[in-house]
């Protein structure tokens, strides 16, 4: 299911030249507010915990995510490319389940690790926050990465599309329409991020089962929908 | 067995150019300034999918529908509850809707100029009359148009809609003037900065997502760190903080001269004094993404 080659050449098509500066840049900036914010604050809980939820979970992993789920597959389709490892001896599903676990781990690297590294500077991980928020940005890598890695396969606006759900939807209608968030990754994580704190400073709309359910069936849900995608690939000019 | 055909060498006098036919071209030379109008034209359509297939007229039009839609919902409220205002001001509208401004932006910029780098028709371009300012110029001119048609829709549906509702004629019109000059300054520094990144990568959806990340990953950061220092109760920090990203500059500007109030935590807006440095900022950053593409297009394709 898992073939080195198609990583190597995932894992260069995203980092390759200039782009994992680009990528890097985001977590450095994180990091370098989390300092600030210690300097002028200093050690509190609330404070870390509104940044963590409202800059790192809400704005940077799902940022992140469509940088390296629809990066892991667009371009290659997108410039026809993508004809040449389809002729090669590999399942489509094992194409593509390479992929996302090279977009994963980019995503994990780039948004969990600068979140447990900015929790730390901000409150040092007092009451679990630091390590409850990178539970969340761990769980919800993997749930986002999944998901924009099928519309990379299904749209050649992928990266828009992706957007105007992390968002609109979550950001938007999220905090104006409470049913919203019901379905969205970030409450579903954040559930998880609940459980893990377990005081009152990290909150979530959804149950933990519902949630813990609703990733599984989202990730893998996705993950299959975008190998029968690319078993039926049809390429098409631009646009 | 092969026949070797005795080959008659071509003797020198025997050669000459036949003239078949071929005319001159004797009409009118339009010259640089036309093949720049053309560009700015084909540009700003392009920025709206006209002339291009239906599916990359889907999301323009969405969005632009997405925009004028809330200006309509207000005006009906309005309208229908005969009240003396407009529930939300002229140049309030687009700091509200800066999720699908800068989605228009992230979007169409990359689509601008991204294309033409990464098919190499920049050289093509090259090679007819126009120079590299031309061709900057008309791009960044005709995305700032497409983004102030943007902008500037939803305040034409608002002020229609309240002198339909008879409010006050004169407040009305200072009001729609003020936002009108609000979102021609947002228009240039959003296209500026679009472009600029849109630019530097031939990798559409690398450019939207870049776009996409400085504007609201800056917005989210000074945000943020603008409603610590207003809990910590050092508000006079509030405006400088404002000035490192696009939307809290306009949100800044306008609210120190074109009377507007302010979005910021603790509605502390900048006062006449912060004001000057954030117009001066505002203006810096337009001349200075007009030059960083003067500079980048100095040497691309070439």
């Amino acid at each position: 299911m898992y073939d080195p080659t198609v990583a190597r050449l995932t894992y260069r098509a995203l980092l390759g030249r200039r782009r994992a500066l680009i990528l890097g840049a985001l977590p450095l900036l994180l990091i370098v507010i989390s300092v600030i914010v210690r300097a002028l604050v200093g050690a509190d809980d609330q404070t870390a915990s509104d940044l963590l939820g409202g800059l790192a979970l809400a704005t940077m992993v799902p940022i992140i995510g469509v940088i390296a789920g629809t990066g892991a597959i667009g371009p290659e389709i997108d410039d026809g490319s993508v004809v040449y490892l389809l002729s090669k001896p590999l399942k489509r599903p094992t194409i593509i389940f390479t992929k996302l676990i090279v977009a994963i781990a980019v995503t994990m690297v780039f948004s969990a690790l600068p979140t447990l590294i900015a929790g730390f500077i901000l409150n040092g991980n007092g009451q679990q926050i630091a390590v409850a928020y990178t539970v969340a940005a761990l769980v919800s890598s993997i749930a986002y990465a999944a998901l924009f890695l099928l519309l990379g396969t299904v749209s050649r606006h992928a990266v828009v599309f992706g957007l105007v759900y992390a968002l609109v939807w979550e950001a938007l209608f999220g905090s104006l329409v409470a049913g919203a968030r019901t379905l969205s990754v970030q409450q579903w994580s954040l559930a998880v991020a609940h459980k893990v704190a377990g005081g009152d400073l990290v909150t979530s709309d959804v149950g933990l089962p519902t949630a813990t359910v609703l990733l599984v069936v989202v990730t893998v849900l996705a993950t299959w929908y975008a190998g029968q995608k690319l078993r039926s690939l049809t390429l098409a000019g631009e646009e | 067995m092969a026949v070797e055909n005795p080959v008659t060498a071509p003797s020198g006098d025997q050669t000459r150019i036949h003239n078949i036919g071929y005319r001159t071209y004797d009409g009118p030379r339009l010259g640089r300034s036309y093949a720049t109008r053309s560009l700015y034209s084909q540009s700003l359509r392009g920025a709206y999918g006209l002339g291009r297939s239906v599916k990359s007229k889907v999301l323009p039009m969405l969005l632009f529908v997405v925009m004028c839609v809330p200006a309509a919902i207000m005006v009906a409220v309005a309208v229908a509850t005969k009240a003396n205002d407009l529930p939300v001001d002229y140049t309030r509208y687009a700091i509200i809707m800066q999720a699908v401004i800068s989605l228009y932006v992230a979007s169409q910029a990359p689509q601008s100029v991204s294309r033409d780098l990464r098919f190499k028709t920049v050289p093509l371009y090259f090679s007819r009359p126009i120079e590299t300012a031309d061709y900057v110029r008309a791009k960044y001119a005709a995305l700032a148009s497409a983004m102030f048609i943007l902008t500037a829709a939803p305040l034409i549906v608002l002020y229609v809609g309240a002198l339909l509702a008879k409010l006050d004629f004169a407040d009305q019109t200072k009001g729609f003037g003020q936002g009108l000059v609000s979102v021609a300054l947002l228009s240039l520094l959003f296209a500026g900065i679009g472009l600029v990144i849109a630019a530097v990568t031939p990798r559409r959806g690398f450019g939207i997502a870049a776009v996409i990340a400085v504007l609201t990953i800056s917005y989210g950061a000074v945000s943020t760190v603008q409603a610590i220092a207003d809990a910590q109760g050092s508000s006079g920090a509030i405006p400088w903080i404002g000035l490192f990203s696009p939307v809290t500059l306009i949100d800044g500007l306008q609210s120190a001269f074109l009377g507007a109030s302010s979005a910021f935590p603790g509605a502390v807006g900048p006062s006449s004094g912060e004001g000057v440095v954030y117009v001066l900022a505002v203006l810096g950053l337009i001349a200075a993404c007009y030059g960083l593409l003067m500079r980048r297009y100095k040497k691309v394709g070439l």
